[in-house]
């Protein structure tokens, strides 16, 4: 793809003032590196300290007095069923995503390719529904989710579908532009139906933006914490992690930094995993998104 | 079926067929007719405790109790989600005069209940402007500047403290001499600082405006004898800042870095025996025993009133009173209402229920019923000790009449940007003046 | 073809739609309705009319205050973020090795949210404020220049990403044309580059605006609006109105719909002035 800047690369690099340029980039690289990890290791030390010493010595190592081991986590495990939240956060992202990702492709592919004066305005209220600050929706939704009874684990995701749709269906359409209709009329003249077309044809092409999509509704969903605390997380016994790391405020300002920080550390583990697995798609996702916007 | 239930209902949501909804909903609460309690609790440490009462409760009248506890810091937003679904809490928390101004709608009139009824001091009940009842209070708390004795005993036997015991230190001239004599000498005494840091982080600063303020807020009210005021004059200011100042400056930490100081970050320096002195109550106790590598000895562990310099200080006792009421939903069905009400009655009458509430959630309840039962740490002690000593008179709390959460934010703000130095002290009062007579005349639009 | 694609509207569009309209559609309209009441709860609200409106918009409010701030932080924010990601991508698109492994590690912050991280941003940059011996609340500066750094920590990686999805579908031929004739790096970039990636930036914009505008933890964990206010944004002021007073609930709906009235014109705006220089490319 950027053999463009290869080539360039190479034929720069046979100069001897390149080197110096290029060990610059990588110096350059690396300092970035410890500025996007540096917080997170900031949490993840802190994570193994005695609260007091987060707050005295926050940025030294935790060794001797200020070691706390694995206190931390095991005071935030056993206290507030933090097992089971793990269970429920990964039973809702999980089949959010999947929703989210199934009827979002399906809706933008067929904005697109339907105009008419209602799938324009539809799309332009989803793409309004980014901009809007949750806070303008929150008692609403919230009422209406209960009397709906959407106040479980499934009816989260009905929500979690409903709020996601701006963003997906947004980066969706902008892909499926791109798709030439030629195919599509292709299979039709072999006699396949529009569904089946969109099945066969349409949405594979459409795969490697739906793990983009999917990603980032993911971060999203796994991490969100007000509509799940609202819907969710109060009155029924399904509550996720960020609802359940948040209960370690306690009143009186007894905040518990280290016991926070080390569920932070717990509740990050299994998205950056599903990351590391997907990171390849991702990129390729955006690539093959972006070329028509 | 449960979960049958749920699918049913996720499909008929998604066709919209709103009608046929309500049916589907509420699978929680007691059986028809019998009625349950919802309690929304705002104190996250008590909820372990709570859920027990609520298991016992169960099982011994087989009333169904579900305790919800709002994360902290957003009780008012929860309970505004809450009040508005199908199974609304029954049994809430108003923090007085100005919350139930909020939620009078949802109040119920609790005159004639027996708990009500049984209170130590009548005055202690939330009235509305109709004179009923509508809020009763579940515990006396207490506060004042908690000492550690240990480290007063040291600084006693040195060569020419300015004090031979705590009985000499009854006002605020004596207070600073010893405490600034103490700062003087924290390399003797093995401390950081007399004071804990002042901890003016942000939602960090609550005991100093609030309950730093309610001293003064109490004199102003007693000078011009009034229970609540639009048009605040901070008459007392100058003794406001003369404690102030000596929590700044007799400190673990240098005043300008107060702003970054959290609650925790204190109680941690009074624990480990870094600061012989912290402003803060009874709640404080489990804060300081959680410490971990926490030196200072239960018995160690007292009060002193918060000495200010106002005139005839020596006569007054620690602030002591009530915060959080109790209010049962109006709006529940009238079989919810009963088993609530009767769920309360238990808890301050019952043998069982009493034990609960002074072994467990350590409330000094202000009941006839508990008669001397007292929780058993030393702060609470230390809160009778002051209420049962004939020549002090206590401070009681008025700051319930604050006009709103963020005049206290604002009020923090303007002391943290006083210790860092930003602002000079009139600029304090000017603001705090200012904002007091602006967010009364903003309440309710 | 659309005609016989038409027909299957049930399957393709309503499940998302119904979802959308419990989710979003209806809880905005009655919003709306509700910043004409006055409520405590939303089942008890009573018609006020233009009341609510009004106390929006008086000076002592704060209200107008904090979308000076809100908007000072979107322009830098805005910019910080694009020019960095943007730069990254660049370097990251020159075929070096490793650049999978900088990529994913930069992208990592996007994976971690919550209050908890507010607290934590909060805490290191004290800690190194510490050392000059003040504060993150003893100047508003101190808040606003933390809420840019944090705000391009979290963000800058995605935009990177998009950025670099833009570079690399640039053709190659271009540049080398541009080279041929003599064009230097700089004009390169300005007149070949930067014209082909427009729709990129398009997006990347769009996306760093609207998620900038609603920015709400951040914002509480880090500051909480002090000092005196002066660092409070506007989605931190209307939940300020709606928890931290008595009784404005409604005022505080109020000021969502201006709000959102303000935020949607902008993204018009933008999304209009840089689709025209689309075209033009």
């Amino acid at each position: 793809m950027s053999t463009n800047a290869a080539t360039a690369t190479e034929a720069r690099a046979a100069r001897p003032g390149r080197v110096v340029g290029l060990s610059l980039t990588y110096v350059l690289l690396v300092a970035l590196v410890v500025v996007f990890l540096g917080p997170i290791v900031f949490i993840i030390l802190n994570s193994f300290k005695q609260k007091f010493s987060i707050s005295s010595n926050p940025f030294a190592i935790p060794v001797g007095d200020m070691w706390a081991g694995f206190s931390n986590y095991i005071t935030g495990l056993t206290k507030q069923n933090f097992l089971e939240a793990i269970g429920w956060s990964f039973f809702i992202t999980v089949t959010s995503v999947l929703v989210i990702v199934f009827f979002c492709a399906m809706m933008a592919y067929y904005i697109t390719r339907v105009k008419t004066w209602w799938t324009s305005a539809l799309y332009y209220l989803l793409v309004f529904s980014m901009v809007i600050p949750f806070q303008m929706v929150m008692f609403p939704t919230v009422k209406l989710a209960d009397m709906l009874s959407l106040s479980n684990p499934l009816g989260m995701v009905v929500l979690y579908l409903g709020f996601g749709a701006g963003l997906s269906v947004f980066i969706f359409s902008g892909f499926v532009k791109s798709i030439p209709v030629e195919i599509e009329e292709a299979a039709y003249i072999d006699g396949c139906s529009p569904v089946q077309t969109y099945f066969q044809v349409v949405f594979p092409i459409l795969k490697p933006v739906a793990i983009t999509v999917a990603i980032l509704n993911a971060m999203w969903v796994w991490n969100d914490y007000l509509l799940p605390y609202l819907v969710i997380g109060l009155s029924t016994r399904f509550k996720t992690i960020p609802v359940v790391v948040q209960q370690f405020v306690g009143s009186n300002g007894n905040r518990d930094m280290g016991t926070m920080m080390a569920m932070l550390v717990l509740a990050v583990i299994p998205i950056v995993i599903f990351y590391l697995f997907a990171q390849k798609h991702i990129i390729e996702g955006v690539v093959a998104g972006s070329v028509k916007g | 079926m449960k979960n049958l239930k749920r699918i049913v209902a996720l499909a008929a949501a998604a066709t919209l067929a709103v009608g046929s909804l309500a049916a589907c909903g509420n699978d929680q609460g007691g059986a028809d007719g019998e009625g349950s309690v919802y309690f929304l609790n705002w104190k996250p440490e008590s909820e372990e405790t709570y859920g027990e009462i609520a298991k016992k409760y169960t099982e011994e009248t087989g009333v169904e109790v579900k305790v919800v506890t709002a994360a902290s810091g957003t009780y008012e937003s929860t309970l505004q989600a809450e009040m508005t679904k199908s199974d609304a809490p029954t049994l809430f928390q108003i923090n007085g005069p100005v919350g139930l101004m909020s939620w009078q709608d949802y109040a119920a009139d609790l005159t004639d209940t027996a708990f009500a009824k049984d209170l130590s001091d009548p005055g202690l009940a939330l009235k509305g402007s109709d004179g009923k009842v509508y809020g009763v209070p579940l515990a006396v708390e207490g506060f004042g500047i908690i000492y550690n004795d240990a480290i007063m005993r040291d600084y006693f036997a040195l060569d020419g403290a300015k004090a031979a015991s705590m009985d000499e230190i009854n006002n605020f001239a004596k207070l600073k001499e010893v405490a600034d004599d103490m700062q003087a000498r924290k390399a003797d005494l093995g401390i950081d600082g007399a004071f804990a840091a002042t901890s003016l982080a942000t939602g960090e600063a609550w005991r100093y405006q609030t309950h730093l303020f309610n001293t003064s807020l109490y004199y102003e009210y007693q000078a011009d004898g009034i229970t609540d005021t639009d048009a605040l004059k901070w008459t007392f200011n100058e003794e406001f800042k003369n404690i102030f100042d000596l929590y700044l400056t007799d400190s673990t930490v240098e005043k300008t870095l107060a702003p970054s100081k959290t609650v925790t970050d204190s109680m941690a320096e009074f624990a480990t025996g870094k600061a012989a002195f912290v402003q803060n109550g009874n709640w404080a106790w489990s804060q300081i025993s959680g410490v971990e590598g926490n030196t200072v000895a239960e018995e160690d562990i007292k009060f002193l009133p918060i000495y200010t310099g106002h005139q005839g200080e020596e006569k007054m006792g620690i602030n002591v009173g009530t915060e959080a009421f109790m209010a049962v939903n109006k709006e529940a069905s009238e079989a919810d209402q009963k088993a609530t009400i009767d769920f309360i009655n238990w808890l301050f009458s019952n043998e069982t229920g009493m034990k609960y509430v002074t072994e467990d959630l350590g409330f000094i309840a202000p009941f006839k019923a508990f008669g001397d039962n007292t929780p058993s740490d030393p702060l609470a002690k230390e809160i009778n000790r002051y209420i049962s000593n004939p020549d002090l008179t206590a401070v009681p709390w008025v700051f319930g009449t604050m006009p709103s959460s963020k005049f206290k934010d604002d009020f923090a703000q303007l002391l943290a940007q006083y210790a860092s130095g930003n602002v000079e002290w009139s600029a304090v009062v000017d603001g705090v003046v200012e904002n007091w007579a602006t967010e009364k005349a903003s309440i309710g639009g | 073809m659309q005609r016989s694609l038409k027909r299957y509207f049930p399957l393709f569009v309503l499940p998302t739609s119904v979802a959308f309209l419990i989710a979003f559609l209806a809880p905005f309209v009655i919003g709306l309705y509700l910043s004409f009441t006055k409520f405590t709860t939303i089942t008890n609200a009573q018609w006020v009319g233009l009341q609510n409106y009004q106390r929006a918009l008086e000076p002592k409010d704060g209200f107008l205050g904090s979308f000076w701030f809100t908007i000072l932080v979107v322009i830098a924010s805005v910019i910080t973020v694009n020019v960095f990601a943007f730069a990254i991508a660049k370097l990251l698109t020159q075929k070096l090795r490793g650049t999978n492994v900088f990529r994913t590690i930069y992208f990592m912050p996007n994976l971690i949210g919550g209050i908890v991280l507010g607290y934590t941003w909060q805490s290191m940059i004290n800690a190194v404020l510490a050392n000059y011996g003040t504060t993150l609340v003893a100047d508003w500066k101190y808040g606003y220049i933390g809420l840019i750094i944090l705000v391009n920590w979290q963000q800058v990686g995605y935009m990177m990403v998009i950025y670099i999805a833009g570079l690399q579908n640039v053709p190659t031929e271009l540049n080398e044309a541009a080279a041929i004739d003599g064009a230097g790096k700089w004009q390169t970039l300005w007149s070949v580059t930067i014209p082909m990636i427009m729709p990129t930036i398009t997006i990347c914009l769009f996306l760093t605006l609207s998620s900038s505008f609603k920015m709400f933890d951040q914002n509480l964990a880090l500051t909480d609006g002090a000092p005196m206010d002066k660092t409070q944004m506007v989605a931190l002021n209307i939940v300020k109105t709606m928890f931290s007073q008595v009784g404005r609930q409604g005022v505080g709906q109020a000021k969502a719909v201006l709000f959102v009235i303000v935020v949607v014109a902008i993204a018009l705006i933008q999304l209009r002035a840089t689709r025209s220089r689309e075209v033009e490319a």
